[in-house]
């Protein structure tokens, strides 16, 4: 009887979530004032690892929750790469203020992108994204006003502008980097907390059970879409602003901008926001490990991502949060029994309570 | 009389094209895979070919004798031991598995054979031709390839409704289920049709390794040619997947005729016209995806 | 129990899943050589999943079921099939791809050796012949039940299932259906059908079983069940 009367509320933090937003922001202060204290190597690995970990999360948001398979992302990589040299040099913006801007161009180039490979689904849309990406990459090549095939460097005189001081141009860019990290964490984050987040978790779910309950799959995926590219245009023009050179090649490149980031977000843990976290951490561990073993290195890196996907797809997140039962971001609505509820409900009924 | 030219190698090179996008046609149509590494192992034939003719000093056309079987077993081996686990609703595992093989089989042939570009020789073979008015060359080999196309999607046309394998075939493509109540062992199946396809992968990595310079690095090209080809065709139709190599091979070359770094980028916005005005394709057969 | 010595098909204590949802609590069905034996039971009662249990398209333990005294309760559909056990599954399933011609020699992929072949399937169900190059499921839906039904015999089967085969089709078919059984019982199968039918399975049954909720509620030889009986088997009430 009393089991009817009590409530239950919804809930969506966890005491792992409380402690972990208090040690992630004691080390995110511990990050901000690297620049203070570290070493300029230690900061270049940190924008690496950053703009890796924001790709992951992206991708992460892309595949993991709203089952578009893209294997194009580097499409809008260098699409950003090339918007922050566009708008730097030709347009005068300030490189760090041209880095939303290329998000923004990476965006709007992502519609009419869109508007082709949604034409294909699952499998076939992952590699109509590869086709897409090549014909940029085929595309940027022909126009010699940026360099043609040989690509381009961005002058001197606009590396300057960044700040005064090569201390302070690598701190803006450390901060950025930083920055453009926690933010696509921030932006996974509240999407999937947002209403929309139900929405995505319905599609990777089960996109005939969710579109039956009316959730339009199509407009929400068409949005992730574009967000995603929005953020991964940011992450490119970052990238090339700290490598002060693009080329179709590079910028592109299917290997760097989608194989690793792929693995990474396998081998972390495809469809939760910690997964890529871990993964970004698992990718940069193996690559300081195999450093001087050339390409072994991403033989290794894709047979461990084959194995995982065979042997334990929830990936290595996966296995810690089924052993602990952890979980740093809520994005999931849990029911939980609520007691004040039950005593107040109980109180009615001595006996009931006497049971128990 | 230079265009017509260009339209006929361009016809002849999508014989090749549809020799590549054969295999990943048929395990598409028999079990819904795609096989992101199908252009790196169209690339490991080339360079198998490439070892046995320089280890051995056979013709290449003879070592096909010894790469087909090889590559079948090959197939047969990676679908059992590897692929079959990752056969189910969720298009994840297989798509980012083959993924995950593309670049350890890049990776692996660039340890073993080094980054360099290399050719199979063919001797007399590369250069003979057939001289039609003062213009126009046919080139005895392309002509060869493309023969080859159709004779290996005619073959395969007549095991797929002529046979009880290919009776097996399509039944576990409509209902994988239902086929195993039939007696049906799908694992056995799957990997029967991939031993099939790689067979052709065989033939069509031999067959570029004569024509063109290759190199560890280019087998994503080819899995982009050969999916173009199958999509501009029509899903789970092989002469459809023939007629998209055509015109994926008539449209590169008219791209070059343009722009000399025209070829591959004609043939990629032919593939992106042809999705945008008939998204299932010019001969489509199977609705699904 | 069945009163026929040799047992061609027992279950002992069979469990099934979906998942974390249980279907069933503990069948134990026997069935002899040469009977034929009805499952009846509501919607949801949990006779198909029996039936998918037996041929193997839903896992149970090795000794759960037994086929002519031996274990096949951890083999795989295929490896079933070709031990005798043939399953007419709920709604026909044909293969489109295939004619109706190519679907029924497929059901003899297996290769068992037995009375069926084509042409005697085809004079057990003529216009199988008349529609022979035409594609599986363009036939009407008796006609598909049929074809379905001679897919299955063409396996040659000891055990023959047959899943609600008078689902959605005229009654003046599904007499036509069931009338063919008695035949395909003298050809030496044993048959199982599940049919929600009552009167249908009533009639043509040696020996019923009634399944509720997942259990075996009733069974019995139809003459001996009151309609006080199976009415409350059927029910629950």
């Amino acid at each position: 009887m009393s089991e009817g009367a009590a409530t239950y509320r919804v809930a969506r933090g966890t005491r792992a979530s409380r402690y972990g937003a208090l040690v992630a922001i004691a080390g995110l202060a511990v990050l901000i004032s690297l620049p203070f204290w570290g070493g300029r190597a230690d900061m270049r690995t940190i924008v690496e690892i950053a703009y890796y970990l924001a790709l992951a999360q992206l991708w992460n948001l892309l595949a993991g929750y709203a089952g578009l398979v893209s294997v194009g992302q580097q499409a809008f990589l260098g699409l950003g790469g090339y918007a922050l040299f566009v708008f730097a040099m030709n347009a005068g913006v300030h490189p760090i203020a041209a880095i939303p801007l290329a998000g923004i161009a990476a965006a709007l180039f992502a519609v009419p992108t869109a508007f082709i490979v949604f034409r294909l689904r699952g499998a076939y849309f992952a590699i109509g994204t590869w086709v897409v990406a090549e014909v940029y990459m085929l595309s940027f090549a022909q126009v010699s006003a940026l360099g043609g095939g040989s690509g381009m460097s961005l002058p001197a005189a606009v590396v300057k502008g960044i700040a005064a001081g090569r201390m302070w141009r690598e701190t803006a860019i450390y901060w950025t980097g930083i920055a453009i990290a926690v933010g696509a964490i921030a932006l996974v984050y509240l999407l999937l907390r947002s209403r929309h987040g139900l929405a995505l978790t319905a599609i990777r779910d089960s996109e005939e059970a969710s579109s039956s309950l009316g959730v339009d799959n199509f407009r929400t995926k068409i949005w992730v879409y574009i967000v995603a590219a929005f953020g991964t245009g940011m992450v490119g023009a970052l990238v090339f602003l700290t490598k002060l050179r693009i080329s179709p090649e590079a910028g592109f490149n299917v290997v760097d901008w989608t194989a690793n980031v792929i693995f990474i977000v396998v081998i972390g843990g495809i469809g939760t926001i910690e997964g890529p976290i871990v993964g970004v951490i698992v990718f940069f561990v193996l690559r300081e490990l195999l450093a001087d073993f050339g390409s072994w290195y991403l033989i290794v890196l894709g047979g461990i991502a084959v194995l995982m996907m065979l042997r334990a797809p929830q990936g290595v997140w996966g296995l810690i949060a089924e052993r602990f039962d952890i979980r740093f971001f809520p994005v999931q609505r849990r029911l939980v029994f609520d007691p004040a509820s039950f005593r107040f409900v109980a109180d009615d009924r001595e006996e009931d309570k006497r049971d128990r | 009389m230079e265009w017509l030219d260009a339209i006929i190698q361009g016809v002849l090179l999508g014989g090749l094209y549809a020799l590549f996008a054969t295999g990943l046609s048929l395990i598409f149509g028999v079990m819904r895979l795609v096989n992101i590494a199908h252009g790196d192992l169209i690339v490991l034939a080339a360079f198998l070919g490439l070892a046995m003719v320089n280890g051995t000093g056979v013709h290449p056309l003879i070592s096909l004798v010894v790469i087909v079987p090889v590559m079948a077993a090959i197939g047969y081996a990676l679908q059992r031991g590897i692929l079959n686990l990752t056969l189910g609703r969720d298009i994840l595992p297989p798509l980012l598995v083959t993924f995950g093989l593309s670049i350890i089989i890049q990776n692996v042939l660039l340890e073993v054979f080094s980054a360099d570009t290399q050719r199979l020789k063919a001797g007399a073979l590369e250069t003979a031709s057939i001289a039609i008015g003062e213009q126009i060359a046919i080139g005895w080999f392309p002509l060869i390839v493309f023969l080859s196309a159709v004779g290996v999607i005619a073959a395969l046309q007549l095991v797929l409704f002529r046979t009880r394998l290919g009776t097996a075939f399509r039944a576990t493509s409509d209902d994988h289920e239902t086929a195993a109540l039939m007696g049906i062992d799908n694992r056995h199946v799957f990997a029967l049709a991939m031993a099939l396809a790689l067979a052709v992968v065989a033939l069509a990595g031999t067959f570029m390794a004569i024509r063109t310079n290759f190199s560890p690095a280019i087998g994503p090209a080819r899995l982009l040619y050969a999916f173009e080809a199958v999509i501009i065709g029509g899903l789970g139709s092989l002469w459809g997947t023939l007629a998209g190599g055509v015109i994926l091979g008539v449209a590169q070359a008219i791209g070059a005729k343009f722009h000399p770094g025209g070829q591959i980028l004609a043939g990629h916005v032919a593939f992106l016209i042809v999705l945008v005005l008939r998204p299932n394709g010019l001969f489509p057969r199977t609705r699904d995806r | 129990m069945s009163g026929t010595p040799e047992t061609v098909l027992a279950t002992h204590e069979l469990t099934a899943f979906y998942g974390d949802f249980q279907a069933l609590f503990g069948i134990d069905v026997h069935v002899g050589r040469g009977e034929t034996v009805a499952i009846i039971g509501a919607n949801g009662a949990g006779k198909s999943t029996f039936l998918r249990s037996v041929v193997g398209q839903l896992p149970s333990e090795r000794e759960q079921v037994t086929h002519e005294g031996k274990p096949i309760g951890h083999l795989q559909a295929h490896e079933i099939v070709r031990r005798g056990i043939a399953l007419v599954p709920e709604g026909r399933l044909l293969f489109p791809s295939l004619s109706v011609e190519e679907n029924l020699r497929l059901g003899a992929y297996g290769k068992r050796a037995g009375p069926w072949k084509i042409e005697r399937v085809h004079e057990l169900f003529p216009v199988l012949r008349e529609r022979r190059a035409t594609p599986g499921t363009a036939l009407s839906g008796g006609e598909q039940q049929m074809c379905a039904i001679g897919r299955a015999l063409m396996s040659n089967p000891t055990l023959l299932l047959c899943d609600e085969l008078s689902l959605g089709l005229a009654p003046v078919i599904i007499r036509q259906i069931y009338a063919v059984l008695p035949v395909i019982v003298s050809e030496g199968t044993t048959i199982v059908v599940v049919e929600q039918d009552i009167n249908q399975a009533l009639d043509v049954a040696d020996r019923v079983y009634c399944f509720q909720e997942g259990r075996v509620s009733l069974q019995g030889r139809p003459d001996d069940l009151s309609r006080e009986d199976v009415a409350t088997a059927y029910f629950g009430v």
